[in-house]
């Protein structure tokens, strides 16, 4: 059966080149990189350069760059470690509705903690207004944490402009930066962010892995106890292999992302405008302001689990925000926060596309899906008494 | 996460419809939650189901578990299909993954209601 990959928000398949850099750190480059002797200098030295690529790509210096497990691990590390560093200065915290759950429940046990959170609504686009920020902002206010780009809908949210009022402020703006590295070009000065999460899983890197800049001057406490690895920032022998594969990925990620992210563009709107030609479905998130490779749609009278399963029947795999698939009993926090009704949350569908992608590929999703579609139409009573 | 059987009823549901001037309907479910099902059940004059048919939005796990109750009630009387449970449901179809046995295994609750509804007919019939 063919097979179609579209479900790269969730993960990316690891790029061979990132292997093969990896590889040497499994068995020959095994020593400890704190270690003093040749076997732990050998790696720092491959640990440091991956520092200095990842740097690289984000427009960062080298010490500004904190290894971590991951995304989740950056913005908790992000939200709390600057909330605690912060928290004689002031209690308020200002986040969006259509966060990450790292981020929203960061903030969520903060409250428990005496914080003060605001949660900025969103439009129908899942846009984010910079005036609604700035009108939040109190002079208790510590840290503002909004989003790069959105991992259910693709909105890409003004976040240089929510970054220059901060700054303007003297509050820290940390962004999540997951779902945009390697899909449009990220900058930590143009973004005007002291702090940014990634996770090299999500371009073409292993998991367990990430990082988070951390601006110059930016007060931050680490969240965990131990060594003096990463600042103490982040202490534990550092993911070594997973280190050198993020380094190796983001280089690669960011080569070219403007030529690619215009690929992939059109892919997104062969499938969109595709999609849109079937009745009752309509287009979640931004037309324009949406990363390169995501596609979002609300099927109308069936659930997104069953579009899944049928979907993967047919060898192609994506996603839903349906309470099925979010693993609690409402569907996405972000499509209800759109302004859309639970009909439509159920039976959304989320697609995100890769560079490995084709138009075949795309042309097959468009052939298969009318049918499936209008088998479990065919079945829903809600479809029958419309 | 699905068992084989559940996703050979998905793939194939048995009984999908509604019957005309059926004895009884049952619905179950709401929108917020994601899961709507629907039964239609038609009786002899000794009150055994001839005929069952269902419609539900829902993920795999509320599909499947319509799909299967069909089969199960066929041929049964009134009484012993308002012995059928959810668990018995799930268990018939080799069990379910935890998170959806609350959530998407309602269509014992559904035929129940079906089943009532038909009651509530025949004594309505009676009293007239």
């Amino acid at each position: 059966m063919k097979k179609v990959y579209l479900d790269h928000a969730a993960t990316t398949q690891l790029n061979k080149e990132v292997f093969e850099a990896m590889n040497p750190y499994f068995f020959e480059l095994y020593g400890n990189p704190s270690s003093v002797h040749s076997f732990g200098r050998e790696v720092r030295k491959g640990l440091e350069e991956s520092r200095e690529k990842v740097a690289k790509a984000i427009g960062a210096q080298p010490r500004e760059i904190i290894f971590t497990s991951g995304g989740t691990e950056s913005d908790n590390l992000a939200i709390r470690g600057s909330a605690m560093a912060q928290r004689k200065k002031g209690n308020h915290v200002i986040t969006s509705a259509v966060e990450h759950h790292a981020v929203i429940d960061a903030c969520h046990a903060l409250k428990e903690e005496g914080f003060e959170i605001t949660v900025i609504p969103v439009d129908e686009h899942g846009m984010v207004s910079v005036k609604d920020v700035e009108e939040a902002i109190t002079d208790k206010t510590i840290l503002i944490s909004i989003m790069l780009a959105n991992n259910e809908v693709g909105t890409i949210q003004p976040v240089a402009e929510i970054g220059k009022i901060a700054r303007e402020k003297g509050i820290t703006f940390h962004t999540d930066a997951v779902q945009a590295i390697g899909n449009i070009p990220v900058n930590v000065d143009e973004l005007n962010c002291d702090l940014l999460a990634l996770s090299a899983h999500k371009f073409y890197g292993p998991k367990g892995v990430g990082a988070l800049y951390v601006r110059k001057g930016t007060r931050l406490k680490g969240c965990s106890f131990g060594g003096s690895q990463e600042r103490k920032l982040r202490p534990g022998t550092e993911n070594v292999p997973g280190v050198i594969g993020l380094g190796k990925a983001i280089e690669l990620a960011v080569k070219d992302v403007e030529s690619k992210a215009v690929k992939l563009s059109r892919l997104r709107d062969r499938l969109i405008d595709g999609l849109l030609k079937l009745p009752d479905v309509s287009l979640n998130g931004h037309r324009t302001k949406r990363l390169p490779g995501n596609v979002n749609i609300s099927v109308q009278y069936v659930e997104g689990e069953s579009l899944i399963l049928s979907l993967d029947l047919k060898g192609i795999a994506c996603s839903s925000g349906s309470a099925c698939t979010s693993g609690s009993l409402d569907p996405s926090h972000v499509l209800l926060a759109m302004g859309l009704d639970h009909q439509a949350a159920h039976g959304s569908l989320r697609f995100t596309l890769g560079v490995e992608n084709t138009e075949a590929e795309i042309d097959y999703v468009l052939e298969t899906i009318p049918g499936i579609v209008e088998r479990l139409r065919s079945m829903s009573p809600v479809y029958a008494s419309k | 996460m699905y068992t084989e059987k559940v996703m050979e009823h998905f793939t194939n549901p048995r009984n999908v419809g509604e019957i005309e001037n059926a004895d009884g309907v049952g619905e179950v479910g709401n929108m917020k939650c994601g899961d709507i099902m629907r039964i239609y059940i038609k009786v002899n004059d000794d009150n055994i189901i001839e005929d069952v048919k269902f419609r539900t939005f829902g993920c795999g796990a509320a599909i499947a578990t319509s799909s299967v109750i069909t089969e199960m009630v066929k041929g049964k009387t009134i009484e012993e299909a308002l012995d059928i449970t959810n668990k018995q449901v799930a268990e018939e179809l080799g069990g379910l993954p935890e998170n959806k046995m609350h959530c998407s295994n309602l269509a014992a609750d559904a035929l129940h209601k079906a089943i009532d509804s038909l009651v509530e007919k025949q004594k309505e019939k009676k009293t007239k």
